[in-house]
C-alpha cells in the first residue's frame, strides 16, 4: 500500500480540519482550510484512500513543509 | 411654499431611473454575490444618490452659476464634489490607496521566482492593445490611453491616468475597471481554459518557493522605486506610494504605520473613492453611447491583458527545462489577489496535487507594477 504525505504548502493559519483518522476521502476532498494571504485556501487530496494521523488542527499556525496527514491508498 | 416642484420627483427623468437600477444592480453583486463589496457597495451607493434630483451633492460652481454636475474648472461646492476634487482630481486619494496596497503587499515571491516578473508585464500587451483599438474606432489619443489602461484591471491607476488625460471619462473607465476587476472569477476562467489544454493546466508546480530574506525585502522597494522611476518618471506617485507601503511593513520598525496603511487608511480612502466615482455616474454623464463603448472596450482590454499574459507563459515554456504552468500568466493582470485566486482554483480543479497560489502572486504583484509604469509610459509620452 502506498502513502501519500499532504504537507502544508504556504505559511498560514489552519482555519478548520475536514478529516479525522481513519476517515475515507476521494481524490479531490477537503482535508482542511488553510487561511493564507487573506484568502481562505481548500487543501484537498491530491488521491482516495485512509486518511492517516492528523497533525494539525484548527486556529494553528503552520510553516511550508509542515505535515498535514498521510493518505494510504 | 414646499410642493412638488421643490420635491426631487418633478425633476426625476427615465435616466435616473435606468441608474438606479444600475446601482441596485451593482449592490446586489456587491452585496448578495460577494463580488468585491467593499468596492461595489460604495460605488453602487454614490450612483443611487446622485441620481436622486436637486440633492445638490456634485455641484460645482461655475463663473459664479451653480450647475448640477462636476464641471472640471468649476470649485466643487457639494459634499461629493469637493470628495471628487479634492480626493480624485488632485489625485490624493489612488496614489494613498497604493501606500495601503504596498503595505499589503509581500514582494516574496516576485524575488523568489523574478521570472514572474516578465508575465506581469507580458499581461499589460492587452493595455496597448485596447489602446490602439480605441484610436482605431475614434476616440483620441489621450481618451485611448485612458481607455486601454483598464486592461491592467487596476482600479487607482485607472483613475489617475484617466483623471491627467481624459477627466471627462473618469467615470466610465473607473467603474469598467472595478467592475472587471470585480468580475475577473467569471471573465478569466474560459479564456485561460480556450488558451491551454489540459495537459498544461494539470502542469504540477511545487509550492515551496526559495525562502526570501530580510534584507532582500527591505532592499526591494528600495531599489524598485529608484530603478522604475528613473525609468519612467510619471510612474513616481503611483510606484513611489506603492514601495513607499511596502517598505513601512518591511523594515520592522514602522509596525504602526504599516498598520494603519494597510488597514484603517486604506479603507476609509477606498470609501472615498467608491462614493466619488459613484457619483460621477448620473444618468447625463453615464447614459451616453461612448460610455457603453468604453465599457466594450474595456472587456476587451482585459481579456487581452488575460491572452498575452498566458501566451507569453506558454512561450517561456519553450525554453524552460522545469516547465512553468501556463495558468499563471493569467495572474499578470494586476487584479491583486483576484487574478491569482483564479489561477489557484483552477489548477486545484485541475490538479488537487496542485498549489499555485504562491507563483501566481509573482505575476499578479508584478502586474500592479507593470500597470502603474504603463500609466507613467502614457504620461511621458501624452500628458
Amino acid at each position: 500500500m502506498a502513502q501519500e504525505i499532504i504537507e502544508v504548502p504556504i505559511t498560514g493559519k489552519i482555519l478548520s480540519v475536514n478529516v479525522k483518522a481513519g476517515d475515507q476521502v476521494a481524490e479531490g476532498d477537503v482535508i482542511c482550510v488553510l487561511e493564507s494571504m487573506k484568502m481562505e485556501n481548500p487543501i484537498l487530496a491530491p488521491v482516495g484512500g485512509t486518511i492517516g494521523q492528523v497533525s494539525v488542527s484548527a486556529n494553528q499556525v503552520v510553516s511550508p513543509g509542515e505535515t498535514i496527514t498521510t493518505i494510504d491508498y | 411654499m414646499f410642493g412638488l416642484f421643490e420635491t426631487g420627483f418633478a425633476s426625476f427623468t427615465w435616466g435616473n431611473g435606468v441608474m438606479l437600477v444600475i446601482g441596485g444592480v451593482l449592490l446586489y453583486l456587491g452585496i448578495v454575490k460577494k463580488m468585491e463589496p467593499l468596492l461595489l457597495v460604495p460605488i453602487g451607493f454614490g450612483v443611487l444618490l446622485i441620481n436622486l434630483p436637486l440633492g445638490g451633492l456634485m455641484e460645482t460652481i461655475v463663473e459664479g452659476r451653480i450647475v448640477e454636475a462636476y464641471a472640471i474648472g468649476g470649485e466643487p461646492a457639494g459634499l461629493l464634489s469637493r470628495i471628487f476634487h479634492y480626493g480624485l482630481v488632485w489625485e490624493i486619494v489612488p496614489c494613498l490607496i497604493f501606500l495601503g496596497l504596498g503595505a499589503m503587499t509581500d514582494f516574496g515571491p516576485v524575488i523568489a521566482n523574478p521570472r514572474t516578473l516578465i508575465l506581469g508585464a507580458g499581461a499589460q500587451f492587452g493595455v496597448y492593445a485596447a489602446f490602439f483599438i480605441a484610436l482605431a474606432i475614434g476616440f483620441n489619443i489621450d481618451q485611448a490611453a485612458s481607455i486601454g489602461i483598464i486592461g491592467g484591471a487596476d482600479g487607482p491607476t485607472t483613475i489617475f491616468l484617466t483623471n491627467r488625460l481624459a477627466p471627462s471619462l473618469i467615470g466610465a473607465t473607473a467603474v469598467s475597471a472595478y467592475t472587471y476587476m470585480a468580475m475577473v472569477p467569471i471573465i478569466q476562467p474560459p479564456i485561460i481554459k480556450a488558451l491551454t489544454t489540459k495537459k498544461e493546466r494539470t502542469i504540477y508546480m511545487k509550492p515551496q518557493l526559495r525562502p526570501v530574506s530580510k534584507l532582500e525585502k527591505i532592499l526591494f522597494p528600495i531599489i524598485g522605486a529608484i530603478i522604475i522611476i528613473l525609468l519612467v518618471p510619471k510612474s513616481a506617485p503611483l510606484i513611489g506610494m506603492f514601495t513607499l507601503g511596502n517598505l513601512l511593513k518591511e523594515s520592522g520598525v514602522t509596525d504602526r504605520l504599516a498598520s494603519t496603511a494597510a488597514t484603517a487608511l486604506i479603507d476609509i480612502l477606498t470609501i472615498l473613492l467608491g462614493i466619488s466615482v459613484g457619483a460621477f455616474m448620473s444618468a447625463a454623464s453615464f447614459l451616453r453611447a461612448e460610455t457603453l463603448m468604453i465599457f466594450g472596450l474595456g472587456i476587451a482590454a482585459f481579456a487581452a491583458s488575460t491572452f498575452f499574459g498566458v501566451i507569453l507563459a506558454k512561450l517561456m515554456n519553450l525554453f524552460l527545462k522545469e516547465k512553468i504552468n501556463p495558468m499563471i500568466g493569467a495572474a499578470g493582470v494586476s487584479a491583486v489577489p483576484m487574478a491569482a485566486r483564479v489561477v489557484q482554483r483552477m489548477g486545484q480543479q485541475e490538479n488537487p496535487r496542485n498549489f499555485l497560489l504562491m507563483h501566481a502572486m509573482g505575476p499578479n504583484i508584478a502586474g500592479v507594477i507593470g500597470t502603474a509604469t504603463a500609466a507613467g509610459i502614457f504620461l511621458g509620452m501624452l500628458g
